[in-house]
This record gives structure tokens, C-alpha cells and sequence, in this order.
């Protein structure tokens, strides 16, 4: 997910070991957080959560925000149908005509909003990164313009706190303590292309920098 | 993009493209149930129009509408300008309400640019003059794009009737051009610009001659005043030579599109049994017009700049 704060993750994804960060100074890989099968075992585990907790994946719609969101709901949908035999619908929603930052920074539409019928349906929002829960608000918004879901739930990779809004995720990858200097790199193939993976990136020097 | 004035302030053809992308947008946002978004709340869209339209203004405002801006109306002919008022007094009054984006019809070419030189808000041409009507030309090229796919490169318009007077035809030359379209433009010679140079166009004069090599018949709207003015013996003699009637369409490829910005003056420029046929677009035109004009609302008023 996007931030007012920071260009969007997905503007900068090569592997050199160290490139400009959000805040103009320069930032060096920190940690790897997932690779490619920690993250795979990790959006399987969430899956079986999701099908857990609603007994069953019937009643469930997968919705994923874009960009990364969207290539993460038809992963979780493609486990789902691994073990349960049903493929829960998948839709698409843009978010941008709902954000409350327009106008103070630059915006564009990520795509088609594209969502099944939600209406008595327990629509689970998907995105890859969770950090002031502003994108999610406006993802509420968005949804109830759609139609009237029974519940909302929401399923993210990585929860990295700073937290703007009262926004909580039902189904979280991994909990990531964060500052506010550094940023959760996330690279899906289908979207970025490469190996999957999830990088902490920060400024030179100690994590309080 | 801070004002919309001419086809040239969209930034070539990757600026077109963008806005004609995200114009499929906001039209699957016009299809749905609830077809309103809250992207521009609280920004406040003003039409002032000096010269008669329906459905621009009307486009606008749905636009402005759907996008959850509030809009006012100013409409020459019950308003102050009768008693006298200035352009340059009427913009700084409405300026002083606090608008965000004019949007301006007016019968003298330059009048937007005069105007946005004169308001802190973003200023969009809805026609001026005989100079130009950009959302006509990006309305007109992206229902060409839902027909023939998302390349227009290498199509054949072909623009009838009254070039010389009409800033339909120039905003669409310029539009057109710009994402590959091969451009003829047929009118009675008295209705041709004095000068074509710089036109990245064709010039006939006889319609017959192209009918069978267009991929779409773009007419405009024939005014009676010009027979006034001695540019054409008669509407039955225009008919004659330069309408499409129910013949000319027979003589069309199958699959040649039939575009018209309206409003139509059926039996003249255009058969009323073609004005109805499937091929024609009229009335899809007319419908792509509101999301486009959201985009282009959206791009000045929500985007933050710096996106085309």
C-alpha cells in the first residue's frame, strides 16, 4: 500500500545495496523479511485462517487493493482452492477516488475496480502492506459504495505499525516494528517481477536514525 | 496540467493516452449503482457560459457531479452581463466565491486563455469561438477507442461540413493526429479554412470520392445562418452534395462508423434513418462525454499536478 508519506514501494524495487530513501538521505538494506517460500508458507497459513475463522470459504470474497493487493487475493484464493476445493471469487478495488490525501499529493488511478457481489457476502480486503490504515478507510468507503458485505475483514503481508486511524488486521503475515525512516519493500513476481520477497530498508546507521 | 485550454495543453500523445486510459475508469464509476465518487468534495466547479449548449454544460456539471464538487451556473442570460457587466468583473466576482475550476464556453476564440490569466483557478475550454473544444476531441477519441480498440493509428476519419467555422474539427485535427489517425477533410470549398498549412490533413471537396476509404464519417452540424452569409445556395443543395443520406451510408464500409458532436439537424448534414443506425455513435458520444470530463476535472482539481 501506498502512504502520504513515502512514494509508493513499488517505485523502487532493484537489489543494489543502498539507494535513496523516502526522506532524500541514503538507505541500506536492513533486513530480508520473507523470501520467496517464507512467503508462500505465510500466505498459505493466512488462507487457512481465513477459511477457519469462516467456517468455510463459501460466504467469502476476496478483495485485493491495489496493486500488490490484487496479486495477493489470487494467491490466497489460489491456496484456498488447494485445500478446501472451492475458489473464492476475487475482485479488484482502486482505492484513489475514496483517498482523504487528494490534492495534497500526486494520485492516479491503479485500475478497474472490479468486485463480485459483496452484498451478505464476508468480503476479506487484501493488501501487502499495513501502516497508518489510511488506504483501508478509504477501501471501507469504497466497498460500501458497492454494496452492503455481511462483515469486512482484512488479511495483510506485513503489518508495520504507526497506525493513523483505529484500522486493525484480522490476518497478518508478519508483524514488523517499524521507524518512521524506514521502508517495507514488498516484490511480487506477477507484479514486480524477480523472486518474491519483503525488504526493510532504512537510513545508514542505527534503526532510531 | 493546471489549465485546459487547447488539445496542446494535454502534453502530446502520452498525456492524451493517459487521460484516455483513465477515462474507462470513471466510466465503469458512471455504470455502477451508486455512480459517484467523494474525490473532489469540497471543490466547487463553475460553468460560465456565453453562448448557448445543452449537453456541454450539462456534461460538466454530471461530471463535477459524480466526482461529489459542488457547481454553480452562470448563464449569460440571467445574469448580470445583461445589465453590463465586463468579462474581466464577472470572473473576479466569481473568482471572489472561491471556485476551484471555470469552465468556459464563449464566443470569442481566446476567452479562456484571457480568463485564466485573470483567476487562480484551473480553466477549462469548453469551446471558444472557432479556435477549439478539447473535451469534444478527447470525448470523440476515446468512443472511437471502446469501438476499434485502444490503437487509432493508421484509421481514416474523414470530418464533413463546416471546417472553417468549427472548433470541433480543429480540436479533433490536432487530437486525432496526435494518436496516428490519418485526417480527410471534405467541405464545400467556401467552408474550407482560408489556409490549410500546418493541417496534418487531407483536403477534398467532393464526399462521394472518399466514402468507400473511410473508417469513420464525423459530420458536423451545418448552421443556417451561413446560407445567410451567402457560403451555400441552400440546406436541400448541402444535403444534396455533402449530407450523408440513406445512399451515401449504403455505399460505406460495413463496419464505418457514423460520429455527429450534436446538436444534429436530422435530414440535413445527416439522414434521420442513419442518425439511428447502429453504426451510429451519437448518442455513446454523448455518454463517454461525462467520463471523460471527469477525468479531466479529476487530472486539474484532484491529481496533485505533477501525475501527466
Amino acid at each position: 500500500m501506498t502512504t502520504p508519506n513515502h512514494a509508493p514501494q513499488g517505485d523502487h524495487h532493484d537489489s543494489t545495496a543502498s539507494a535513496v530513501g523516502p526522506s532524500g538521505g541514503v538507505v541500506v538494506l536492513r533486513t530480508e523479511v520473507f523470501d520467496a517460500a517464507t512467503l508462500r508458507r505465510s500466505l498459505t497459513r493466512v488462507a487457512h485462517e481465513i477459511v477457519e475463522r469462516n467456517r468455510g470459504a463459501e460466504a467469502v470474497v476476496l478483495v485485493g487493493l491495489y496493486t500488490r493487493g490484487v496479486a495477493l487475493a489470487h494467491r490466497i484464493a489460489d491456496a484456498v482452492e488447494l485445500f478446501e476445493g472451492v475458489r473464492p471469487p476475487v475482485g479488484a478495488l482502486d482505492v484513489v477516488f475514496h483517498r482523504d490525501d487528494i490534492g495534497l499529493r500526486p494520485v492516479a488511478p491503479s485500475g478497474p475496480t472490479e468486485v463480485p457481489d459483496v452484498t451478505g457476502r464476508v468480503v476479506v480486503l487484501v493488501d501487502d502492506v499495513l501502516f497508518t490504515g489510511r488506504t483501508v478507510r478509504a477501501a471501507l468507503d469504497a466497498l460500501a459504495d458497492l454494496g452492503r458485505p455481511r462483515a469486512v475483514q482484512l488479511a495483510v503481508l506485513v503489518d508495520r505499525g504507526h497506525r493513523e486511524l483505529p484500522v486493525r488486521a484480522d490476518y497478518v503475515g508478519k508483524n514488523l516494528p517499524t521507524s518512521l525512516a524506514e521502508d517495507v519493500r514488498v516484490r511480487l513476481h506477477e507484479v514486480d517481477g524477480g523472486d518474491d520477497g519483503v525488504e526493510l530498508w532504512g537510513p545508514e546507521g542505527g534503526r532510531d536514525a | 496540467m493546471k489549465h485546459l485550454l487547447s488539445v496542446d495543453d494535454l502534453g502530446g500523445r502520452p498525456g492524451i493516452e493517459t487521460i484516455l486510459e483513465r477515462s474507462r475508469y470513471f466510466l465503469d464509476v458512471t455504470r455502477r449503482d451508486l455512480p459517484k465518487v467523494p474525490a473532489l468534495r469540497a471543490k466547487t466547479v463553475v460553468s460560465l457560459f456565453y453562448e448557448d449548449s445543452t449537453r456541454t454544460r450539462l456534461s460538466f456539471e454530471t461530471a463535477a457531479k459524480r466526482l461529489s464538487a459542488d457547481t454553480m451556473n452562470f448563464s449569460v442570460s440571467t445574469s448580470s452581463v445583461k445589465k453590463g457587466e465586463s468579462l474581466l468583473d464577472t470572473v473576479q466576482t466569481i473568482e471572489a466565491m472561491g471556485v476551484d475550476a471555470i469552465v468556459v464556453r464563449h464566443a470569442a476564440a481566446g476567452a479562456p486563455y484571457r480568463i485564466a490569466q485573470w483567476t487562480s483557478a484551473s480553466v477549462i475550454n469548453a469551446g471558444d469561438g472557432r479556435h477549439e473544444h478539447p473535451t469534444q476531441a478527447l470525448l470523440d477519441a476515446f468512443t472511437l477507442q471502446r469501438h476499434r480498440g485502444p490503437s487509432l493509428d493508421g484509421a481514416h476519419i474523414v470530418i464533413v461540413g463546416d471546417i472553417a467555422h468549427s472548433r470541433v474539427a480543429r480540436s479533433n485535427v490536432k487530437l486525432l493526429a496526435a494518436l496516428g489517425c490519418r485526417l480527410t477533410l471534405v467541405a464545400p470549398p467556401t467552408l474550407m479554412p482560408e489556409s490549410l498549412v500546418g493541417w496534418p490533413v487531407e483536403a477534398r471537396y467532393d464526399l462521394d470520392d472518399v466514402l468507400r476509404e473511410a473508417d469513420v464519417v464525423y459530420l458536423l452540424r451545418i448552421q443556417r445562418e451561413r446560407i445567410d452569409a451567402g457560403l451555400f445556395p441552400s440546406l436541400r443543395e448541402y444535403t444534396a452534395r455533402w449530407g450523408l443520406t440513406n445512399e451515401r451510408f449504403a455505399r460505406l464500409k460495413p463496419d464505418t462508423l457514423v460520429m455527429h458532436p450534436g446538436p444534429m439537424n436530422r435530414g440535413i448534414e445527416i439522414a434521420d434513418d442513419v442518425a439511428d443506425a447502429p453504426q451510429s455513435l451519437v448518442t455513446e458520444q454523448v455518454a463517454n462525454g461525462v467520463a471523460v470530463r471527469m477525468a479531466v476535472l479529476f487530472e486539474l482539481l484532484g491529481a496533485g499536478g505533477s501525475v501527466v
